[in-house]
């Protein structure tokens, strides 16, 4: 098989790869150090903003045929705390995290990309419901996303 | 053997390949997938863009399911129409397989009675990242291609029947392309690279291989989205042609686009699209309309 590409083709080659490289730019940035920068904690609206919308995802999972059955035996109030503390610290605000790894906590419930997700659209619709934007809602589901490594093991 | 029974072959192996993800789960498609995030079905029937095959896999089943999708696009420009129909089925989140059926026509005198069809067997295998999940590194999702083409014939151009009349080498070929897609969540941006080797002139409308070039070349194609919402994106994209017939200048293709997905099941994309002057009897650039309506799991 012959490759070849023609001298226009490389330019607009170029001018794409260029474009690419300058999207690129403000994100390498952004993601280097994501919690020494307040920014996304401020934009949400603070630690009130942050535990309502904690508060509601619970309740919304609590409905959620997809996922309800994985919070039997859960102190909703514990967790409620907890990942209120984590959502705090990840986008930059003034707390610590103080429970375990997620990997540990996940560890032997078989959870699936389903009911990841399923958590994710119940965040979603909580953080519509306090007014979000969208392009903050992606912010902090920037820094949650890779958790699935640690909490999905089916 | 016959392109149209490698693409079944193909599509059977695939399938075998994907029987023990699903023997593990349940046969109800579980559409664990996040709305939008396996794009839509472009012009030739894989998930993707509008013109531009993406790294995504088609519908919403996880990698313990899988998903599917019926598509019908039509793009409309000044001289010429093109509809295409067909379908994608996803299966573990790993692997695609899609048909979809062409159907070219002219509008403008003295090729007003101009009929191209063509039939377009693909397969994609995802091969290495996630979309959603690896928002922590520069790793995009990651997918192999193939599209199987075969023209099937011309109609309404008196005794030319065949694109080969056209000074076509072949009236079939095969693309083989490979798809790096990036979600940058924190940007709500989506970046698409595609490089595909291919002889397909206009696609394949105009058949494969010319008097110029009959040889494989290597072609660009890039797509970038913006999430205005989880349920609405614009972009833009671009796909470069070969050039392969003296009658036929392969210019490159341009889109802008708005998708919009108000359910897991439905989706509609309207773009503007600029083809390019097609053939060298007619001078004008081609720009028009892109509708596509998707429904599926």
């Amino acid at each position: 098989m012959t490759m070849s590409t023609t001298p226009s083709n490389l330019a607009a080659l170029a001018c794409v790869g260029t474009l690419l490289a300058a999207l690129a730019m403000p994100l390498q940035a952004q993601q280097a150090q994501p919690t020494t920068d307040s920014s996304l904690f401020q934009d949400f609206g603070g630690l009130d903003v942050l535990r309502k919308v904690v508060d509601d995802t619970l309740a919304l999972a609590l409905a959620d045929v997809r996922i309800k059955d994985t919070f039997k035996d859960v102190d909703m109030k514990r967790l409620a705390r907890l990942i209120t503390e984590q959502f705090c610290e990840l986008t930059g605000g003034p707390c610590k995290y103080s429970g375990d790894p997620m990997k540990e906590v996940h560890q032997g419930l078989g959870l699936s990309n389903r009911q990841f997700n399923a958590l994710v659209e119940d965040l979603q619709q909580a953080m519509d419901q306090s007014r979000v934007p969208s392009r903050t809602q992606n912010r902090l589901l920037a820094l949650l996303a890779p958790m699935q490594r640690s909490i999905v093991s089916k | 053997m016959n392109k149209q029974w490698q693409g079944v072959l193909l599509a059977g192996i695939g399938m075998f390949m994907a029987l023990p993800a699903l023997a593990q789960s349940e046969l109800v498609p579980d559409m664990g997938k996040l709305t939008a995030t396996a794009g839509v079905i472009q012009i030739e029937g894989a998930s993707g863009g509008g013109l531009v095959p993406w790294a995504t896999i088609t519908g919403y089943g996880s990698r313990d399911s899988y998903g599917a999708n019926l598509h019908y696009s039509y793009v409309g420009t000044q001289d010429y129409a093109l509809g295409s129909y067909g379908v994608a089925v996803g299966i573990a989140d790993r692997v695609e397989l899609s048909v979809a059926k062409q159907r070219f026509s002219g509008s403008l005198a003295p090729l007003n009675n101009l009929r191209i069809e063509q039939d377009i067997y693909g397969a994609k295998v995802k091969l290495a990242g996630d979309l959603v999940y690896d928002q922590d590194s520069w790793m995009p999702q990651i997918a192999a291609g193939v599209m199987f083409k075969h023209n099937d014939g011309v109609g309404g151009l008196g005794a030319v029947t065949n694109v080969k009349g056209l000074d076509a080498a072949s009236d079939s070929g095969i693309d083989y392309y490979l798809a790096a897609t990036k979600l940058l969540l924190s940007q709500s941006l989506l970046l698409n690279l595609t490089l595909r080797a291919t002889k397909a002139n206009q696609m394949g409308l105009l058949g494969f291989g010319g008097d110029l070039n009959d040889h494989y070349q290597a072609m660009l194609e890039a797509s970038a989205a913006y999430l205005l919402n989880r349920k609405l994106a614009i972009g833009a994209e671009y796909r470069m042609n070969p050039h392969n017939l003296s009658t036929d200048y392969g210019k490159d293709y341009y889109d802008a686009f708005i998708a919009w997905f108000p359910t897991k099941n439905l989706s509609l994309t309207l773009a503007y699209v600029s083809l390019g002057q097609i053939t060298v009897y007619d001078p004008k650039r081609q720009d028009g309309v892109y509708l596509s309506a998707q429904v599926g799991f």
